[in-house]
């Protein structure tokens, strides 16, 4: 059989393994919702939260099918489906594939077509150089979360923080991250503090929102604050690109 | 008889099954395609890729593991480990549903949100990616269009400006010390830049676990 990057037997490889994934995400969520019904969670505000979730997943799952896209110009579509389905990233699976084509005597990037060995490579190098948490979850997660149970029934008030502070330190490296270009500005270049006034935007919608649930009563809002002040932020950037970049 | 299982123990031995069948299926998936096509792949290639890609990636993802379990909860954790994306959509969906249902990340209800808002989360990405495989010809002119760039391009600010102005404004006191310090670093550190923000993620935890802890200590919160 000859190999193209595009050939229909990839894609229904690709297809299964997406299919099984889907099943996965279906199964967790059909006894999550079993369990917050047996627990009396009321069923209206599961209902907006999955809404909500869902709301907020659209503009970063567009962005992920713009690095399918990406992707495809030198390893098809199929592939990068897959692997963006999965554990995958752009950053790690260009990283990964760069490094794997290199090693097989080609170029990433260079638009001369993958043969069937280098692209059986290119999928090795991918899914074994990211295996880790898949197999490592089962191996910890219960004793983790034993631990945290324990933690709690020991001091409540420090079991709090200790997810509060987990939550803080995660954030805090994303918004350093914002402000890593800001230097930039010293050569004259401003378009460094372009994520830092997308951030602002959201932030303000984000305070905006609470004021609006504040002085209204309107809870609703407070349920699509989150992906708003999203949507918000990302519109933001094509003036500010345009202003400052 | 047969014992009766907690919702917490069924969770974990799903999430094992799950895990690690799918774990054998992506392995499956070259070995396979090199099958059909009777291409064995290049081993040196495949030594050398491994291990100009692995080892980093595979310390950054034991350290991602032990940090994101506590905030994902179990299930949230089977789910995210398999779909990926945690620190840019699955934990920031998560944080954003258990905050709107005033659940705490620790409780039995926080874990059930947890899961709910991942798994939606999981099957709507899954679900738009198929659309835009599908989709792909007439699409890319639209989404690769130099006008929408910008705003696919911020999407990490957008989405962690909502999000931190509610966790930082509620836990002022132990934000302050790390994001002040963490935007120090990636100032005028040159090494730390988009790439490696998932490598700083942990560094931030433990760094803010262990100034709690002080503060805690000292009542000072």
């Amino acid at each position: 059989m000859e190999f193209h990057v595009n050939h229909p037997i990839i894609f229904l490889f690709s297809g299964i393994l997406v299919a099984a994934v889907l099943v996965q995400s279906v199964w967790f969520l059909v006894r999550a919702l079993r369990r917050a019904k047996e627990l009396g969670m009321a069923g209206d505000r599961i209902k907006k939260l999955i809404i909500s979730a869902a709301t907020f997943t659209v503009a970063p799952a567009v962005a992920i099918v713009i690095s399918v896209m990406t992707l495809s110009k030198d390893l098809g579509v199929a592939l990068p489906w897959l692997r963006l389905s999965v554990v995958g990233s752009l950053s790690y699976e260009t990283i990964a594939a760069t490094n794997a084509v290199r090693e097989t005597g080609g170029s990433f990037g260079s638009g001369i077509p993958l043969t069937a060995s280098q692209f059986v490579t290119v999928a090795l190098v991918m899914t074994l150089s990211i295996m880790v948490g898949i197999w490592l979850v089962p191996s910890v997660a219960k004793k983790m979360q034993k631990g945290m149970i324990n933690m709690e029934k020991r001091d409540k008030k420090w079991s709090e923080l200790f997810t509060a502070a987990m939550f803080i330190g995660m954030i805090s490296a994303f918004v350093g991250f914002v402000f890593c270009n800001v230097s930039t500005v010293a050569t004259g270049d401003f378009s460094g503090i372009i994520p830092v006034l997308v951030m602002a935007v959201s932030a303000v919608v984000m305070v905006l929102s609470g004021v609006l649930v504040k002085a209204t009563g309107w809870r609703w809002v407070s349920e699509y604050a989150l992906p708003v002040s999203l949507i918000a932020g990302m519109a933001s950037a094509i003036p500010f690109t345009m202003w400052l970049g | 008889m047969k014992k009766q299982l907690s919702y917490m123990d069924s969770v974990h031995r799903d999430g094992r099954i799950w895990s690690l069948s799918l774990m054998v299926m992506m392995l499956l998936y070259p070995v396979a395609i090199a099958l059909v096509f009777q291409a064995a792949p290049d081993g040196r290639g495949l030594l050398m890729g491994l291990l100009a890609t692995a080892p980093m990636y595979w310390a950054v993802g034991i350290v991602e593991t032990f940090t994101y379990i506590p905030m994902l909860g179990a299930g949230g954790s089977y789910l995210s480990f398999v779909t990926g994306n945690i620190s840019n959509l699955k934990l920031p969906c998560a944080i954003g549903a258990m905050e709107q249902m005033g659940v705490k990340a620790n409780s039995e209800e926080g874990e059930i949100v947890s899961t709910i808002a991942i798994a939606v989360s999981s099957i709507v990405t899954t679900v738009i990616i198929i659309l835009g495989v599908i989709l792909i010809v007439p699409l890319t002119p639209v989404l690769n269009a130099p006008v929408l760039a910008p705003a696919f391009a911020q999407i990490l600010p957008a989405l962690f400006g909502g999000l931190g102005v509610v966790f930082v404004s509620r836990n002022w006191k132990i934000a302050i010390a790390p994001v002040a310090l963490m935007m120090i670093l990636f100032i005028f550190v040159p090494a730390l830049n988009e790439g490696t923000v998932g490598i700083m993620v942990p560094v931030g935890v433990i760094l803010t676990l262990i100034e709690a802890r002080v503060m805690y200590k000292k009542n000072l919160l």
